[in-house]
């Protein structure tokens, strides 16, 4: 068990900068995700921390241990790559076993480890089956039980569950935070996917060319981005430009940056946003914060607009409303009757205050 | 903070020092003592002798020049005529015994080149059994035909080297997306217009490649030549003589000037195969073979099929039917009568006669071990390390095999009939270590090659899966990466064995009389005319062949031909 604290860490490969400025502090025993789009710097920061990177700046250590130069087979993490990297001419049982026995284990206890290891990935039956026989999902659970036989410090998995498919998919992540659990190691998942990021990790860290843009719980991160572009890659959202008018105690009015009318809003003053000064702003709002109504009830936040589109998923009611010069998508919970949503339907939108948040434009083109 | 600070960085450094180290002290030192041998004239430094060499009165050597590459050109138009007509008929059209003809079709690489030559005069030559056969058949005065000269060497070359075009070229057919040719039929083109418009532009690339290489291969051929060639010169063989004769630094002159057009072909059929090739974009589809209906035909092809397959083998039955007369038994008769295994016999109990084929094969085996290890050591460097002046090292590493024996055998000639760093003080010629060397030099582009093929394979996170479970780096190569890659590695290895215990052009530049390989033994056998001696070595040399590609198909699961 170990902590991992990554201090100030940049890496470059010749003149690309995959990593800059990179302070994370990842707890013991935490589940940590970093997620991102693909060549954002996830697999990068994760090797530098098994060690087969090392940083041009910075520091990595575990615990109170530096080990920013430390060669990775002296770094007691257990890693699962995205294509598993079995070795093709062992068997499972070896296959376990390798790691303790370079660990010069003896064979008693080689057998007895990996024995116990393969019944917590529910192999037991298959330590004589070459990895060649195995399915992906089987391949996959290899891997982990070669990764956590050794009783590593750290477990790392990079993308593990992108070369199967949706069911497997489903079954191996319940798996794998079951183990986790189990042995309350400290794990650093690595995924593209927001939904396996939010539904499995204590906490995850967003990643975009390089950058680490927030760390937080999942709640946070989706409650809370941190700017337009965690944002819009952690589920749905809407994000429009604002101009702020004037800063309260209590909140914020702004103007909406749209070359209609001037359309006014009022935005709760999270206590955080000490950044209002500097570059362009947006208010933000998840698609099932906004309200459809039939009469404008209140006069804060609420905004008269016409229905464009209904799409229908099934548990939700997608509803696209168009204010002004802006659509607003709105998610509505499939309650009301079929046909109660139509295209060209006047409706009022409310966008409640505390559901609004003011955040810093850093990607240029903030509404999509 | 020491200068290298990455202990990865450190490994790569030294793993490159001993194949740097190698490459530079047997591959590009031995070339430049060449160079400046035929720099040398008259105690001075001049180009003189190649002033001589293009503008000498009695032309000789331009001569043979010119007729290593007319002989050349012509090998690869006979070899092209053989080789693509049988790769397209073979994977293309299906009746009885295909699959059989067509692994037949290779069976000339079952035979070593000196072997082969001397079949073939025993065949087809002034005394040869063929021609005499049809003499006494039809009673003709003389024999009808007789091969020797040009024709010889074109119809050896013809024989051994059309496998490369059959070769290439049937994997190339194998990658031709059927959709393409069945498109050109549904927008109604004849079978003949799909072929000319369609089929052929696809085969371009591999044609080419083919050529290239069988003409890179003829202007090096050597035992044909050597054999056959009577009063015909060319220019590898005008290497020999001159050293023969103690014309150094002609020799020097020649060898420079043939490994000029041998590396130009080299760098062109580089550049030529690293061109963004978009004909062959799509992959493996597999063969889509139609069967032959028609019932004449279809026995014409296989009557036809047979017919091919015997000509492929009468070499190698000629071989075996020499072995088997003893020497002395055949000397005025037009065939042989007496046949036994004594020639067997006494090549394991002569002493005398063992020798040779236990000095091929000890030899061989310790220039394969040095392949075996340098192959492993360079390929691992050359695909999974990255370094400064990777491309510098990948070309010195194929410089042997576009370089002809021949001058392989001058190269160490010229570099170690002095002391040299790289000889350790000693002189090497005349020494039992110059034939190993030789061998293994010859053969560290074919284990290099076989073994980086096998190497690109292995996905890097396999090494690093084993790093991470603790491992160092010498565990992780012995127990994983070794293991892995050996199949691929040992089937070329054991090419580069069979090769180097049929060694003839550097063998018959640098052996010793107390250090006699098996092939000088043919040929002091053939000068003292006993035939049967001679093929018995030779046969010796067939069976391990066989054994070889055997072993490598069955074990390895590794067609080894494709080495090659
Ligand atoms: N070994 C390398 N050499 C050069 N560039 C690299 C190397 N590894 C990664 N990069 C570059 O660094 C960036 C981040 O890559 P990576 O960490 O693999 O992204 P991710 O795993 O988030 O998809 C990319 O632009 C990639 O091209
Ligand atoms: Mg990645």
């Amino acid at each position: 068990m170990a902590s991992i604290q990554i201090e100030n860490v940049q890496k470059a490969f010749g003149k690309t900068i995959a990593v800059n400025h990179l302070n994370l502090d990842i707890k013991d025993g935490e589940f940590f995700t970093f997620l991102g789009p693909s060549g954002c710097g996830k697999t990068t920061t994760l090797r530098m921390i098994a060690g087969f990177y090392y940083p041009t700046k910075g520091v990595v250590r575990f615990g109170e241990r530096d080990m920013t130069r430390v060669p990775p087979e002296k770094r007691n993490t257990g890693m699962v790559f995205q294509n598993y990297a079995l070795f093709p001419h062992m068997t499972v049982f070896e296959n376990v076993a390798f790691g303790l026995r370079v660990r010069k284990v003896s064979a008693a206890d080689v057998k007895g480890k990996v024995l116990e290891v393969l019944r917590k990935v529910r192999l037991e039956n298959y330590s004589n089956r070459q990895v060649s026989q195995l399915s992906g999902g089987q391949q996959q659970r290899v891997a982990l039980a070669r990764a956590l036989v050794i009783e590593p410090e750290i477990l790392l998995l990079d993308e593990p569950l992108s070369n199967l498919d949706a069911k497997l998919r489903d079954e191996m992540r319940a798996e794998i935070l079951r183990l986790q659990r189990d042995y309350k190691i400290t794990t650093i998942y690595v995924t593209h996917d927001q939904a396996e990021a939010l539904s499995m990790s204590d906490r995850i860290a967003v990643f975009n060319y390089g950058v680490c843009h927030q760390v937080g719980t999942p709640a946070e991160i989706y409650n809370q981005p941190a700017n337009d572009f965690v944002a819009s890659f952690i589920g749905e959202i809407n994000l429009l430009p604002v101009q702020v008018n004037r800063v309260e105690q209590e909140n914020i009015a702004v103007t909406l940056k749209n070359d209609g009318e001037p359309v006014k809003l009022i935005v709760h003053n999270h206590a955080n946003e000490g950044e209002l000064n500097k570059g362009d702003l947006a208010v933000s709002i998840r698609p099932e914060a906004i309200r459809i109504l039939d009469t404008a009830e209140d006069q804060t936040n609420v905004l008269k607009g016409k229905i464009e589109a209904v799409q229908f998923f099934g548990s939700i009611v997608n509803v696209l409303v168009q204010v002004g010069h802006v659509t607003l998508r709105v998610d509505v919970l499939n309650t009301h009757e079929f046909g109660y949503f139509y295209q060209g339907k006047d409706v009022y939108v409310e966008l409640p205050e505390k559901q609004l948040r003011l955040i810093p434009v850093i990607s240029g083109d903030a509404n999509d | 903070m020491p200068m290298i600070k990455n202990r990865d960085t450190r490994l790569t450094i030294w793993l490159l020092i001993p194949v740097v180290f190698v490459l530079v002290a047997y591959v590009l030192y031995p070339s430049l003592r060449t160079f400046f041998e035929s720099l040398q004239k008259d105690g001075a430094i001049s180009f003189g002798n190649y002033q001589d060499f293009f503008v000498q009165e009695s032309k000789t050597n331009l001569e043979a020049l010119w007729n290593s590459v007319y002989i050349s050109i012509l090998s690869v138009f006979v070899s092209a005529l053989i080789g693509i007509p049988l790769a397209i008929i073979f994977n293309r059209y299906d009746f009885p015994g295909r699959s059989f003809f067509s692994t037949a079709a290779i069976l000339p690489i079952v035979l070593p080149s000196l072997v082969g030559v001397m079949a073939f005069m025993f065949l087809y030559g002034e005394s040869g059994m063929i021609p005499n056969a049809m003499k006494d058949l039809f009673g003709l005065e003389k024999v009808p035909f007789k091969i020797g000269g040009v024709s010889g060497i074109l119809i050896v070359h013809a024989y051994t080297m059309y496998v490369y075009f059959y070769m290439t070229v049937s994997a190339a057919i194998n990658k031709i997306d059927p959709s393409l040719e069945e498109a050109a039929y549904n927008l109604g083109a004849n079978k003949f217009k799909v072929f000319w418009k369609v089929t052929l532009p696809l085969l371009t690339p591999a044609i080419v490649a083919a050529s290239l290489l069988v003409f890179m291969i003829s202007m090096a051929s050597f035992s044909a030549p050597f054999l056959l060639a009577g009063g015909y010169r060319v220019l590898s063989l005008q290497i020999y003589f001159s050293k023969i004769n103690g014309d150094m630094e002609i020799a020097a002159t020649q060898s420079v000037i043939l490994s000029i057009v041998s590396i130009s072909f080299l760098l062109f059929m580089r550049w030529y195969q690293n061109r963004k090739d978009y004909r062959m974009a799509t992959k493996g589809i597999g063969a889509h073979r139609s069967e032959v209906k028609n019932p004449l035909l279809k026995w014409v092809m296989v009557g036809f099929g047979m017919i091919g397959v015997l000509v492929l083998l009468l070499p190698h039955f000629t071989i075996l039917l020499l072995s088997l007369v003893p020497d002395g038994t055949w000397t005025w008769q037009t065939y042989p009568s007496v046949f036994n295994v004594e020639n067997y016999r006494l090549l394991f109990a002569d002493p005398n006669i063992f020798k040779p084929l236990k000095n091929s094969l000890i030899m061989a085996v310790i220039a394969t071990v040095g392949n075996l290890v340098f192959g492993v050591i360079a390929s691992y460097v050359l695909v999974k390390r990255k370094f400064v002046g990777k491309s510098f090292v990948d070309i010195l590493v194929m410089i042997p095999w576009a370089l002809p024996a021949t001058v392989i055998g001058m190269n160490l000639v010229f570099a170690f009939n002095e002391p040299s760093v790289f000889s350790f003080g000693q002189i090497l010629v005349g020494t039992y270590w110059i034939l190993p060397l030789a061998y293994f030099i010859r053969h560290i582009p074919l284990v290099v090659r076989s073994t980086n093929a096998v190497l690109e394979q292995l996905d890097d996170s396999i090494e690093e899966a084993a790093r991470n479970l603790g491992a160092k780096w010498f565990y992780t190569f012995r127990k994983v990466i070794l293991p892995i890659i050996m199949p691929g590695v040992l089937s070329g290895t054991l090419l580069a064995f069979i090769e180097s215990v049929g060694e003839f052009p550097t063998s018959v530049l640098l052996y010793t009389i107390s250090n006699r390989p098996i092939s000088i033994e043919i040929m002091n056998q053939l000068r003292m005319f006993n035939m049967g001696q001679a093929a018995a070595y030779g046969m010796i040399q067939i069976t391990l062949i066989v054994i070889v590609l055997f072993i490598s198909n069955k074990f390895f699961g590794i067609k080894a031909e494709k080495a090659l």
